[in-house]
């Protein structure tokens, strides 16, 4: 049951929660830039339904930088946060799934704009799509690439191969 | 209390239930396939999640994620098309039980007349090499000069048609892609069979007839039931794909098999990332997201001589921009910096002799498990690698490191395992075979102990192949049709191809 007090204190520490920057600090750590290609905006998608979670994921990257390295997430230095990301991201622990799930939602932020439709984020610069060099989609927002190949045999096929193109 | 009857149901519209879908209906049987997913008819070039998720599903188990599609026509909407026959070894395989796991009515030789049918149903094409896009060529480039052979890979793609995008997880906008959706699921609509999108089984039970019971899913939230119901046949054909088809068993008042569940096999799939450097190359590259994600692959290992568990093939694949934090890149700047080199990654996937070690837990409630949000389902399934798939794996690494990195060519790397072993091949968790105890089903197919009720997807496959799946679940499917046709007292004999009567 949750009580009306505790629904009051999750509204006054959410805001916290966010304040404390855990998350943007994570989402930076595993991909530098991830917060500003829209990390924040991703783990809130409404379809997500995780939200209300948030600041409960906040406080728990907190707690565990306290308890390794003696600071919240946001004041270790980039090479401490590297490393307690990593362990988190090994560790056997039942939260690990909960980091997993974190690193893969910041990361799809900077990789592929998983907030955004990707022709429209490509062509606005979004600036993850930018720093890997996305291809830019024709006027229609689909991707057509008339060139494509070097043209020639670059191996010598096994000479097993049968008629349909499979081993034997 | 009476239900809605049918002839044959058919649960899943992929390769394992549209084959099947078209024979019966075209041998004059009342056919109702009821498919989880939507029917879609567009297929957006986007990552947003929201979009391409409408038809993928990431089932995460334990130590082990599948990624699966969830429409009408299956993984075959959303698959790379990749269509190759398993080597003649696979079917030998004894997997240390001392004696042959697949069926002895089924060997290579005895299934490539299945296979030549779904090569020319489908149909399938081998590319030339004008027609191998730059990753493809990179790839055979570097197995040349290390003095390995690479070959083209068949496809299930119409090459005129297909304008190189490389969105084929998105599904295909441009009618290229020979998924289910243009083949035999239209033949067997065409034929009278009834496709029912977003009706998801939950389970079976069984009087005189199955009584298959199924919920109905809203399109817009997979989480929301709008409707239940039930359908009454002498026939059930379940494929539901390799992590779905196991659930539903469990979850039935059938005493099913001891084996139903057991024997999970991810393929012996494992991903590694390549970073080329263009100047050792040679050549100009920067060519990752150019083109299919599927052009050549390496025979070499597929060396029917050495012992089990070391046989693999390599080929070079595409996966999109989501799964680049899959990437063996460090934190922080590292991440960043490998990023900045992203056209000029490679990746490659090799498909070796695991021990099909998944197990499946109880099952929940409905579907393969319980759906956390958009298209992430948690599976009951756990896997944990044996030490011969994993000699397998680090032999696989091996020559991926034998390849790509002699000359200073690129730096190799394996995708982390922090999300467990990721395989888009699932397989033999309800398998065919002829001991009772590591089998569930007969050769035929047939779930033992319940006559009228067959398993033909993924799930049917005995082990690893070695190769991609598709096409040997698609050929099991075209064998077991003509023995699911007969058993409902129907000639199976003169159904022509789909799209060829
Ligand atoms: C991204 C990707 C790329 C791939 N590329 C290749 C490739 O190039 N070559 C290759 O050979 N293989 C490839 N594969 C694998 C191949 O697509 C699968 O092995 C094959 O499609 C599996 O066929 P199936 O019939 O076993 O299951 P599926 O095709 O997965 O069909 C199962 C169907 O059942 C439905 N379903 C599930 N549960 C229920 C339920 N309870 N009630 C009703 N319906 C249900 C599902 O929504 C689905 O439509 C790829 C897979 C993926 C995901």
């Amino acid at each position: 049951m949750i009580s009306r007090r505790s629904l009051l204190g999750l509204a006054l520490v959410a805001p916290l929660g966010r304040s404390s920057g855990a998350l943007e600090a994570f989402a930076d750590t595993i991909v530098p830039g991830a917060t500003r290609a829209g990390a924040m905006t991703v783990l809130r998608l409404p379809s997500l339904g995780l939200a209300l979670l948030l600041p409960g994921m906040a406080a728990l990257l907190d707690t565990r930088a306290v308890l390794s390295a003696g600071r919240p997430l946001a004041a270790l230095n980039p090479a401490e946060r590297a490393a307690l990301v990593d362990e988190l991201l090994r560790s056997g622990g039942l939260d690990r799934e909960v980091y997993v799930l974190l690193a893969l939602l910041c990361a799809s932020a900077f990789d592929c704009a998983a907030h955004l439709n990707t022709a429209q984020a490509a062509r606005s610069g979004h600036p993850g799509l930018r720093h890997l060099r996305f291809p830019m989609p024709d006027a229609d927002g689909l991707w057509r690439f008339p060139e494509y190949s070097y043209g020639r045999r670059l191996a010598p096929s096994h000479p097993q191969t049968t008629a349909a193109g499979s081993p034997p | 209390m009476t239900f809605e009857k049918a002839d044959v149901v058919v649960v899943g519209s992929g390769f394992g239930g549209a084959v099947p879908a078209y024979y019966c209906a075209a041998s004059g049987a009342k056919v109702v396939v009821l498919e989880r997913g939507p029917r879609l008819t567009r297929f957006p070039h986007s990552l947003r999640l929201g979009e391409f998720t409408r038809a993928v599903d990431l089932v995460v188990g334990d130590g082990v994620a599948a990624v699966t599609g969830n429409c009408v026509g299956g993984s075959s909407v959303v698959y790379f098309g990749a269509s190759l026959r398993a080597p003649s070894f696979v079917f030998e395989r004894r997997c240390g039980t001392g004696r042959r796991v697949w069926p002895r009515a089924i060997s290579r030789a005895s299934l490539d007349p299945w296979y030549a049918r779904v090569e020319q149903a489908l149909p399938v094409e081998v590319p030339q090499w004008s027609q191998i896009a730059y990753s493809g060529g990179v790839f055979a480039a570097a197995c040349s000069r290390a003095g390995r052979t690479c070959n083209p890979v068949p496809l299930a793609v119409d090459l005129k048609r297909c304008v190189n995008c490389n969105w084929m997880l998105a599904g295909c906008d441009f009618d290229a892609k020979r998924s289910m959706l243009l083949n035999y699921l239209p033949a067997a609509e065409a034929a009278g069979a009834e496709i029912r999108p977003l009706h998801e089984v939950q389970t079976l039970t069984r009087g005189d007839r199955y009584v298959v019971s199924y919920t109905v899913i809203d399109p817009d939230d997979y989480r929301k039931v709008v409707g239940i119901g039930a359908i009454e046949a002498k026939t059930v054909v379940l494929a539901a794909g390799a992590v779905a088809t196991p659930p539903i068993l469990q979850r039935s008042a059938l005493d099913v098999p001891g084996a139903v569940g057991k024997y999970f096999s991810g393929n012996g799939d494992r991903v590694s990332i390549a970073v080329v450097d263009d100047k050792k190359l040679g050549m100009p590259y920067e060519g990752f997201a150019v083109g299919r994600p599927i052009n050549t692959m390496s025979f070499d290992r597929l060396d029917p001589v050495q012992p089990e568990y070391e046989r693999f093939s390599l080929q070079q694949i595409y996966f999109p921009a989501i799964t680049n934090v899959l990437a063996d890149t460090g934190f922080g700047d590292s991440a960043r910096d490998a990023r900045a080199k992203w056209a000029s990654w490679l990746s490659v996937l090799a498909m070796t002799e695991d021990d099909n070690e998944g197990v499946f837990g109880p099952p929940a409630p409905s579907g393969s498990g319980l759906r956390l949000a958009l298209s992430v389902v948690r599976s009951s399934l756990r896997y944990r690698p044996s030490s011969r798939t994993l000699r397998g794996w680090a032999l696989a690494d091996d020559e991926a490191k034998a390849i790509l990195e002699r000359g200073g060519l690129s730096t190799v790397k394996p995708w982390r395992d922090f999300a467990g072993s990721v395989t888009a091949h699932p397989l033999a968790s309800c398998r065919i075979g002829d001991d009772p105890r590591t089998s569930a089903l007969d050769d035929r197919h047939e779930v033992r102990g319940h006559p009228g009720l067959f398993v033909t997807d993924g799930s049917a496959v005995p082990t690893s192949l070695c190769v991609n799946p598709s096409l040997t679940i698609a050929a099991l499917a075209e064998r077991a049709s003509r023995i699911i046709v007969e058993s409902t007292g129907r000639p199976a004999r003169d159904v022509p191809l789909p799209g060829k009567g």
